[in-house]
């Protein structure tokens, strides 16, 4: 169905926040789900993950990076105007303990995603750690909103001009060691998470990483968001998104994701000379 | 009521007509439709070879037992829209069956002048009568009146749901068809190539339903957005659910997750839904290299290989059986072997080797032998060992089958199923009272016409359990 947009918001440089209408996704959502749009008629098909939701206006938060054609036609629609199509909610809900002290890392826009998740955690009764990363101190996102569900906030950013100077992984390895934490989930570029799962490898930590590869269906029928998780081939879509950190082939999934990387530069270019691509 | 006499005389003895085609080498070059549907002067040529005989086995013969005779009687007569009433008394897609349904299965498989010649070309009569109606489709619908009864809910719109949606709107049921898709149609919009059936066939066959008054829900997956307990309480009186096969198998072979390796249904639904066939213009990409290889032996093997020509490739499909095991339409091999595809019969995949980025680059293969016949009653292939040899595949697309997919399912853990595929009784209804099944979701793999012969035969079930609870309650009101 189309989804009405309510609200729309710059959280940093080239990174917005939309409250959409979704009176049943609202309703029935968990953390660690997502949902897939088509901004546009002749759109493709994305995922983003589900950030927040508002049962007063019936509606659901996602938070998008413009990076590429389709994310940009979305952040393009302004308050009134419609998704074409958003279908959800997708995927399995993150796996939340009770009772532990918890790691929560994320970096870029993936600290939106995290969202969800460290108040999933808050409310189970856990004391709740989170480590963000940003490029820069313009680049975070949400600080107030993590606050208020984290027992601890820390911000790394690569150039120094808040918090640790550094990226997240370096900020964890910092701050935190084996036995530190039984459980985590990390959300962000796939070379962070790769980094953390490599970092935590032997704190004896069940970590949790919310995968995004290439989807189209969302719904386990095209297999195109396959990944590899210990030797056995899992969809992101419908196994996932969240798997074991430890488990994830991230090399695989590094490949899968740029696999059609020159031919979304094509797509830009064919933009850019017929007058679409700004 | 009794069909008048023709008042013309069949002559069967007439060769069969033969459905016009576009040229091999336009075919490889665009997506156009391949068969080009019979002319008006061929057309009742062909009706005239029919019989009418007086006990139409080919009526029996029909899974929707469209009333075939009368409607060619018309044609022969020269009256198309007449035609097209008659087979609207049964099927409001004549568009999409005159297309894809196996003819020489089933009406043509019965035709008595098949018995001594080549049988009436009854699907090409099906889709002539199509073609001369599309432009009367809004009036048709509009002459029906809105339904005011009981609401039913069917899952999934693909063939099975459609003919359901179809027969309950008729019997004045209010029926929502939920789609988990942007675009409705189910395998006939992501899986059914363009070159086979034109979408835009396939959307007003399907606008027509709309405008009788089904109501379709794109992006709505029953399960997810909402559950079966939901759709009951929001006062659906019955469900049906035709979620179809979409579940793909895939190879298990080394190097399955190399850049350029699609299942048939991620591959077919880049072409087909998100028409990767016109990127850059469409956003949605395809991969498709020098070389595409293609597991399998059915029609999603023939779909995706055809696309593959069109996109540029050249294409080979490697099948672990023989000629003769392959069940694909024969209609689709020929068509595929016209327009390039080559065949490796008697071979299958071992492992697939890439290069440094990730990209498959070759396909390892395996010369198989038939050996003792299997569960399918087939002979199965069995591997020579040694004989192991490699191809370059730039592109590699299993269309290996697939299974029941499961979303509906896992979020009703109390419906009964066996091997993922839905258990129904005789009358289609599930371990759950009022909920029905029929289609890919309870068959496997299928085809679009037993798929719609479930779907009716579920419309007629949901109308006896539902009609059968308002008597006792009219009964007490008098």
């Amino acid at each position: 169905m189309s989804a009405r947009i309510l609200n729309k918001r710059q959280l940093a440089p080239e990174i917005t926040l939309l409250d959409v209408e979704a009176p049943r996704i609202q309703r029935r959502w968990r953390a660690g789900q997502f949902i897939i749009i088509r901004p546009l008629e002749h759109s493709e098909r994305i995922p983003l993950t589900i950030v927040d939701s508002c049962a007063e206006r019936q509606s659901i938060t996602m938070v998008i990076q413009a990076v590429g054609k389709t994310t940009r036609e979305a952040v393009a629609l302004e308050p009134g105007e419609s998704l074409c199509d958003l279908v959800g909610p997708l995927g399995e809900p993150a796996e939340i303990c009770t009772g532990e002290r918890v790691l929560c890392m994320a970096g870029g826009v993936g600290v939106a995603e995290l969202l969800p998740v460290a108040r999933a955690y808050k409310e189970a009764g856990n004391t709740v750690v989170a480590l963000c990363g940003a490029r820069s101190d313009s680049y975070r996102i949400l600080d107030e909103e993590l606050r208020a569900c984290c027992d601890e906030l820390h911000w790394a950013t690569d150039d120094g001009t808040f918090g640790f100077h550094g990226n997240v992984v370096q900020l964890l390895l910092s701050l935190a060691g084996p036995r530190s934490f039984a459980e985590g989930h990390v959300i962000g570029p796939i070379p962070m998470m790769k980094a953390a799962a490599e970092a935590t490898r032997e704190w004896g930590l069940k970590l949790h990483a919310s995968l995004n590869p290439i989807m189209i269906d969302g719904t386990g029928m095209c297999g195109g968001c396959r990944v590899t998780v210990g030797g056995q081939v899992r969809f992101a879509c419908v196994d996932g998104p969240c798997f074991d950190a430890h488990k994830v082939d991230f090399d695989e999934m590094t490949r899968r994701t740029r696999a059609y990387r020159d031919l979304e530069q094509i797509a830009l270019q064919h933009d850019c000379r017929i007058g679409l691509g700004r | 009521m009794a069909a008048e006499p023709p008042r013309y005389k069949p002559n069967p003895k007439l060769p069969r007509q033969a459905l016009p085609l576009l040229d091999p080498d336009k075919r490889r070059r665009a997506a156009d439709e391949v068969a080009l549907g019979f002319s008006a002067e061929q057309a009742q040529a062909e009706a005239m070879r029919c019989l009418q005989c007086r006990k139409p086995v080919c009526v029996e013969a029909c899974p929707l037992h469209i009333d075939i005779k009368r409607f060619i009687s018309r044609i022969a007569l020269g009256d198309w829209q007449g035609a097209h009433d008659v087979i609207s008394e049964q099927s409001p897609f004549p568009g999409v069956c005159g297309r894809v349904c196996q003819h020489e299965l089933f009406c043509e498989n019965a035709c008595v002048v098949g018995k001594k010649w080549d049988p009436v070309a009854i699907g090409s009569l099906e889709r002539f009568a199509a073609d001369h109606a599309r432009l009367r489709m809004k009036e048709l619908a509009d002459s029906y009146p809105k339904p005011t009864g009981k609401k039913v809910a069917l899952v999934g719109s693909g063939p099975a749901s459609l003919i359901a949606a179809y027969d309950l709107v008729r019997l004045n049921y209010r029926v929502t068809v939920f789609e988990a898709l942007h675009q409705l149609g189910g395998v006939m919009a992501y899986g059914i190539p363009n070159f086979r059936l034109p979408r835009e066939i396939l959307h007003e066959e399907i606008a027509r339903l709309q405008n009788m008054g089904v109501e379709f829900v794109p992006d709505f997956i029953v399960g997810r957005t909402a559950t079966l307990e939901d759709l009951f309480e929001e006062g659906y009186e019955a469900v049906f659910i035709g979620t179809g096969a979409g579940l793909p198998y895939l190879m298990g072979i080394p190097g399955e997750n190399l850049i350029g390796v699609y299942t048939a249904n991620e591959f077919l639904t880049r072409v087909n839904l998100m028409e990767a066939y016109k990127f850059p213009e469409s956003p949605t990409p395809v991969r498709v290299g020098r070389h595409t290889i293609v597991v399998g032996g059915g029609n999603s093997a023939m779909d995706a290989a055809r696309w593959a020509v069109r996109l540029g490739s050249d294409v080979t499909i490697l099948y672990r059986r023989g000629r003769a095991e392959l069940k694909a339409r024969l209609e689709e091999i020929d068509h595929a072997e016209e327009e390039g595809v080559r065949f490796e019969f008697l071979a299958a995949p071992v492992a697939l080797h890439g290069d440094e980025n990730g990209y498959v680059r070759e396909m390892e293969c395996i010369r198989m032998e038939l050996g003792e016949p299997d569960d399918s009653g087939r002979r199965a292939p069995v591997p020579i060992p040694g004989s192991e040899f490699r191809i370059p595949a730039e592109t590699v697309i299993a269309a290996i089958g697939q299974a029941p997919n499961p979303t509906l399912q896992k979020a009703t853990p109390q419906l009964m199923t066996k091997r993922g595929k839905i258990v129904i009784n005789e009358w289609g209804e599930t371990s759950l009272p009022h909920v029905f099944a029929g289609g890919d979701v309870v068959r496997g793999g299928s085809t679009v016409i037993l798929a719609m012969k479930d779907g009716r035969a579920a419309a007629r079930a949901i109308h006896e359990a539902l009609s059968r609870e308002r008597q006792p309650q009219e009964e007490v009101k008098a």
